[in-house]
């Protein structure tokens, strides 16, 4: 179908900039704090180009103060600016978790829902290249686990640009993660799903819906960004051999969308929940939990939770492809639960 | 020094090369035998070389991201830490960790892949030397970057309040991955801060080996006799990016030649042959020997096997 819309194929990064390029425009609230986010363009191509449009002033490149400067997000949301806060890596939350989870998280219920606190706090996500322990991991389920945090993670670049556009007009906190590999960078593995369609006008898209990525009736897989990628594989290779499976991009880790999981499985009856966040306590026991709770009688078959094995992730290539999921795993899982 | 410094100059040309390989002419990070984040230390070894000559093995030294020329210095298995940076299992952490977490309790000496996450451990190690009665000391290497975190200055407190024997070492390479040090610190430099904490503070400039090797002697003998803690801070040089494959489209681009003719290890070699301490045949036979050590640490790392998959699965706990 033929629309006036313009449409450009652009990358997981450019995404991101644009969206937050057309909000800077709309609204001089919007500032910028993390580390190289100013010249250099973010790590992780998150700004690259907005130093240049908006000046210091409005993209600042911070000393690696963090407690200093996602703290001060909360005084400056309190006095009516829109933060927007980068801290590179997931993995350096470490330090910053008490400004997170003991302020960020509660003043709004603390103060009587008098105090908004309009912060997106902006993180690079996920493994797969050999960046070890402390630089890999997604902890989608630390901070999905803290009330008073939306928390969301895209995949495709469409979803990029209009959750963070949604992100960044929201009231609320929003954890915004973006997965090194999705970004489209060109120093990292090159994956087709990190380019796409994008609309060029400002978009949203709602933070608590899932979708379905793709039709199927034998089973559901559920995943976020890379394993919502290595299931749409998976399901191709299902389907050669006759099985047909339908796909959920999660893409809001909190809150989670029940009811498309629900209905889903519900016409399958079977369900596989994949994750590259870590086995224990994680969204892979979050949605087994929602489907044996309100969805108990639609399973035929008990569900299949694939992630990380309740171990660190191993810098050495061989080990960490043995415990992040992968399409091969997906694949070994349904056959299994079709044969059960 | 000298030998500590040559070894760490030769490991990194090395590396560099080994990091390249499988990455040409498309860079793809998780690509090759050596993959992931590389930082690598050329030109820094003077901050590394002229405080860890005066340490034993007894002494802890705590290191950073950017670890090489600390672990060379302080006598790291050469052969297991080239395994474990190329992720074999006769690697220090069995290829668990690679280059940012290289641990080898036998010399006492770890690393992190955290910025300013180390420096604490070093305070604890101090007082655990302090408590048990003996005279080792335990040293912190950071980067500048790191001086800003709270980390540091909870730290340095903790050392001062207790007179502990710690000495933390600022390597002021003058860049936070793009970020500089007049851009994000509120001091001219970091030893300044000493005096906010009642401490030792001393200088170093011009990434100078000799001064370093002095003022590093006064550290950690201080530090010894139990007159408490001390911040060095090191103007020193980073020829290279942050990581291996960084554009540095942020700094300079004459910067690097510039710091490259004022090569440390090309100024101690002069100065040692000028001052009559060692002739340029045995700093030949000295270099030849080094050049040895490294290319059979890395032949061990190359011809080591990789671990089995599974063995992801233990280490989790004892």
């Amino acid at each position: 179908m033929e629309t006036k819309e313009k449409i450009k194929k652009l990358t997981g990064s450019k995404a991101m900039i644009q969206a937050i390029e057309q909000e800077m425009n709309r609204d001089e609230t919007i500032f910028i704090m993390g580390e190289d986010i100013g010249k250099y363009g973010g790590i992780f191509g998150s700004t690259t180009g907005l130093f240049d449009t908006f000046g210091a002033e409005r993209i600042m490149d911070t000393p690696i103060s963090e407690t200093g400067f996602i703290g001060a997000a909360v005084g400056a949301a309190a006095e009516g600016l829109r933060p927007i806060v980068e801290l590179m890596f997931v993995d350096f939350h470490g330090v910053v978790m008490d400004q997170i989870y003991n302020h960020i998280a509660k003043i709004h219920y603390m103060s009587g829902g008098q105090v908004k606190l309009p912060i997106v706090l902006l993180t690079a996500v996920g493994g797969g290249y050999s960046d070890a322990a402390q630089h890999s991991q997604t902890l989608y389920a630390s901070f999905g686990h803290l009330p008073g945090l939306k928390v969301v993670a895209p995949t495709f670049p469409k979803d990029i640009k209009g959750m963070l556009i949604s992100a960044i007009r929201d009231d609320n906190p929003v954890v915004f993660m973006f997965h090194k590999t999705l970004q489209g960078l060109g120093w990292m593995d090159q994956i087709e799903a990190s380019l796409g369609p994008v609309p060029e006008e400002a978009y949203t898209i709602p933070l608590d819906k899932a979708n379905v990525v793709r039709q199927g009736t034998d089973v559901t897989i559920v995943g976020a960004q890379m394993m919502t990628v290595e299931a749409l594989k998976a399901a191709s290779e299902l389907a050669k051999m006759g099985i047909d499976a339908e796909v959920i991009d999660l893409r809001s880790i909190k809150p989670i969308d029940k009811a498309t999981i629900l209905k889903s499985v519900a016409k399958t009856g079977k369900l596989v929940v994949v994750d590259e966040d870590y086995y224990s306590y994680g969204i892979t026991a979050e949605i087994s939990a929602i489907v044996a709770s309100e969805g108990y009688q639609y399973l035929k078959a008990p569900v299949i939770r694939l992630a990380i094995p309740d171990v660190p992730i191993p810098y050495s290539r061989v080990m960490e492809k043995f415990v992040i999921p992968d399409s091969q795993d997906i694949v070994n899982s349904v056959k299994k639960l079709m044969t059960a | 020094m000298y030998r500590a410094m040559k070894t760490s100059r030769y490991y990194e040309e090395r590396m560099e090369k080994a990091y390249l390989e499988g990455k040409q002419p498309i860079f793809n990070i998780g690509a090759g035998p050596v993959p992931g984040e590389m930082h690598l230390s050329n030109g820094q070894e003077p901050a590394a070389a002229g405080m860890i000559v005066h340490l034993t093995q007894d002494d802890t030294v705590s290191a950073t991201h950017r670890p090489h020329h600390q672990a060379i210095a302080k006598g790291v298995d050469l052969k297991k830490m080239t395994a474990e940076i190329y992720g074999k299992k006769t690697g220090l952490g069995k290829g668990k960790g690679g280059h940012m977490h290289l641990f080898d309790p036998k010399v006492k000496f770890s690393c992190g892949g955290i910025v300013g996450g180390g420096i604490p451990h070093a305070v604890g190690a101090a007082l655990a030397n302090k408590k048990k009665g003996t005279d080792w000391v335990a040293v912190a290497f950071i980067g500048e970057g790191a001086a800003n975190s709270g980390a540091f200055h909870e730290s340095l407190n903790l050392a001062a309040l207790w007179k502990l024997p710690f000495v933390l070492v600022v390597e002021d390479n003058g860049w936070g991955i793009s970020v500089s040090e007049k851009k994000s610190t509120s001091v001219a430099s970091n030893d300044l801060r000493a005096s906010a904490y009642g401490i030792k503070g001393y200088h170093v400039k011009d990434n100078d080996p000799l001064e370093m090797y002095k003022v590093s002697k006064e550290a950690v003998e201080r530090a010894r006799k139990g007159e408490g803690p001390s911040i060095i801070e090191i103007e020193t040089y980073r020829f290279l990016g942050h990581f291996q494959g960084d554009p540095e489209l942020y700094r300079p681009k004459d910067e690097v030649a510039g710091l490259r003719a004022k090569d440390p290890i090309e100024r101690l070699k002069t100065h040692l042959i000028d001052e009559n301490m060692i002739t340029s045949e045995a700093l030949d036979s000295l270099e030849r020997e080094i050049f040895q050590e490294v290319e059979a640490a890395y032949q061990f790392a190359i011809q080591s096997e990789y671990p089995n998959p599974e063995a992801a699965l233990e280490d989790v706990f004892c």
